[in-house]
């Protein structure tokens, strides 16, 4: 595989090909905080909270580090104050949702985001989709899925299979940033018990 | 609709997972909507995941989970035709019908949707009645065409 060297945040740092600016960063221990990626998925890059800068041939733009693929030559910059300035709006942003969210708050000290920024509107989902992805992609059984479009979109248990399969799983609990999945499961268990939807 | 015709449909696309809206519009034109149990025979014979129909049915909105009335009314609320008097004839047909936007009258003989653009703005408002396109209707046309309706 061909070796590319790259800088992040001042320091040389040797990568593969294909390897995304997360893995690179990660590899020599620099931390740029993610809320929708996981090492077994497909990348996403829903969340947009892994912005950085990256300067190529002289001209600067912001990418999402966990898609955007190491280059010869890239400089990249994981802090600065226009990144900071798009974490700490999306989070204020996030937070309008999720206010509660222990991962999300422990960012917003990071970056001096106001929770209150904006008027709540707690639909609890970040809509980060770890869950779907990892019921699709590692478990393949599509027992959780997204709904509606906009701003009514949202995550739905597929009563028919949720019965059947996440009983004996859960494991999308623990990746989700907020209390949304375990809430959207109770109440699909719920609705299952009161129906015939039962196994 | 019977389900052998649902069959049918479903069957002509056996195994192929890029027919699935294809699938989905001729169910829905023909039945005018879309039953669980359709959806779950589309996911199994199409080989696509029932959270992934899901998905595109509740993304677009010409699927419904309601049975729609026999004639649609979709009423353009897009720009052009709501400078041109959309919300005049809206008023109109919700006063004639006694049926709201997302709404179907008792009967099911029709079904009031408002749309955004019905791609010919320079005739607006317009309106489309059963698949027939209506534009600058008076109150009075628009109650003649609702007649006709039967
Ligand atoms: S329920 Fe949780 S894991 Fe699933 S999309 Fe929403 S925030 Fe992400
Ligand atoms: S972690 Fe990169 S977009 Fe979410």
């Amino acid at each position: 595989m061909n070796k590319i060297l790259l800088k992040i945040d001042g320091r040389e740092v040797e990568a593969g090909e294909g390897m995304t600016i997360l893995e690179a960063a990660r590899k020599v221990g620099i931390v740029i905080p993610t809320l929708c990626h996981h090492e077994k998925l497909e990348p996403y890059g829903a969340c947009r909270i892994c912005t950085v800068e990256a300067e190529i041939r002289g001209s600067t733009k912001l990418v999402a580090a966990c898609l955007y693929p190491v280059e010869q030559d890239l400089i990249v910059r994981t802090r600065s104050e226009r990144v900071d300035k798009i974490r700490r709006m999306i989070l204020e942003l996030l937070l309008a949702h999720a206010p509660e969210a222990r991962q999300l708050q422990d960012l917003a000290k990071e970056y001096g985001a106001d929770k209150d920024r904006f008027e709540k509107e707690p639909s609890f989902c970040i809509l980060c989709g770890l869950c779907v992805r990892y019921c699709a992609e590692v478990k393949k059984k599509n027992a959780v899925g997204f709904v509606n479009r906009g701003a009514g979109r949202e995550i739905s248990f597929i009563p028919e299979i949720a019965s059947k399969e996440c009983w004996k799983c859960k494991e999308c609990f623990p990746l989700c940033p907020t209390e949304a999945l375990q809430a959207a499961y109770v109440f699909t268990e719920a609705l299952v018990s009161l129906t015939s939807f039962q196994a | 609709m019977d389900s052998d015709r649902i069959d049918q449909i479903i069957n002509k696309h056996q195994g192929q997972a890029r027919s699935l809206i294809q699938v989905l519009l001729e169910i829905q034109s023909e039945n005018r909507w879309l039953p669980r149990e359709v959806l779950e025979k589309v996911s199994e014979k199409l080989e696509v995941p029932l959270s992934r129909v899901l998905r595109i049915v509740t993304f677009y909105k010409t699927f419904s989970f309601t049975p729609k009335g026999h004639y649609e009314i979709d009423v353009c609320t897009g720009t052009a035709c709501h400078l041109r008097g959309a919300q005049r004839v809206l008023d109109t047909v919700q006063d004639l019908t006694g049926i709201k936007p997302g709404e179907t009258d008792l009967d099911s003989k029709l079904s009031l949707e408002t749309v955004n653009c019905l791609g010919c703005c320079g005739l607006g408002p317009v309106m489309e009645i059963g698949g027939k396109t209506h534009s600058k209707m008076s109150p009075a046309e628009i109650a003649d065409a609702l007649k006709k309706c039967e």
